[in-house]
């Protein structure tokens, strides 16, 4: 968990980044098996980047999918991702 | 000569206008990612063709090779990858899907 908000921050400078720790709703589960040592495979992660601007959808997951590279080779299952331009987080917190 | 992987995927997706790539069926998803996405295309009425990696080690691989992409569901509209569930869910919550299935002719069964 603490590696993969290095990963981000080093790269991407995030405005906001938060990180959730979903495996436990995923104990038992074919994906946690073999997993590394506490387990951690589920993540929900937001992210509010300048590096995100005219990136579409599948761009910008597959720059963070990059940067996590090692992490997915390591045992990390399942990645949801949220990822906003700060113009995109202002509007949707200001809504 | 035995078809690959990647040839394999290739026909899947130039044949089937909606290809979801998922775990478990349409009828008995086994995971909730891929759950959602079945619900959402089954809520926009597209017909759609699934394919379950967890039947196939070598699907399950050659899918994340072939889309580079390290996630399963994914999904395939007129044979461009388009996202997995959190692409999907956000494109379905912006109306962007239907738009998306609009414009490359798809057309409802329930229209």
């Amino acid at each position: 968990m603490d590696r993969i908000g290095r990963a981000i921050r080093a790269h991407l400078s995030p405005s906001l980044i938060e990180i959730e720790d979903d495996s436990g709703r995923h104990a038992g589960h074919s994906g946690m098996r073999g997993a590394a040592a506490g387990g951690e495979t589920h993540f929900n992660v937001l992210v509010v980047s300048t590096a995100f601007d005219g990136l579409a959808r599948v761009q910008r997951s597959r720059l963070v999918h990059d940067l996590l590279a090692p992490e997915f080779a390591s045992g990390l299952h399942a990645l949801s991702l949220t990822l906003r331009t700060p113009a995109e987080q202002a509007r949707i917190a200001g809504a | 000569m035995a078809e690959t992987i990647a040839q394999r995927i290739q026909n899947d997706i130039d044949t089937n206008p909606v290809m979801l790539y998922m775990k478990g069926s349409a009828l008995f998803p086994q995971c909730g990612f891929s759950a959602r996405v079945v619900q959402i295309l089954n809520h926009t009425g597209v017909p759609f063709q699934t394919a379950n990696v967890l039947e196939d080690a070598e699907l399950r691989q050659g899918i994340k090779d072939f889309t580079n992409w390290p996630t399963v569901p994914q999904l395939y509209v007129k044979g461009e990858f388009v996202g997995g569930c959190d692409i999907v869910t956000e494109m379905f919550q912006t109306g962007e899907l239907e738009k998306l299935f609009e414009e490359k002719g798809i057309v409802s069964a329930s229209a």
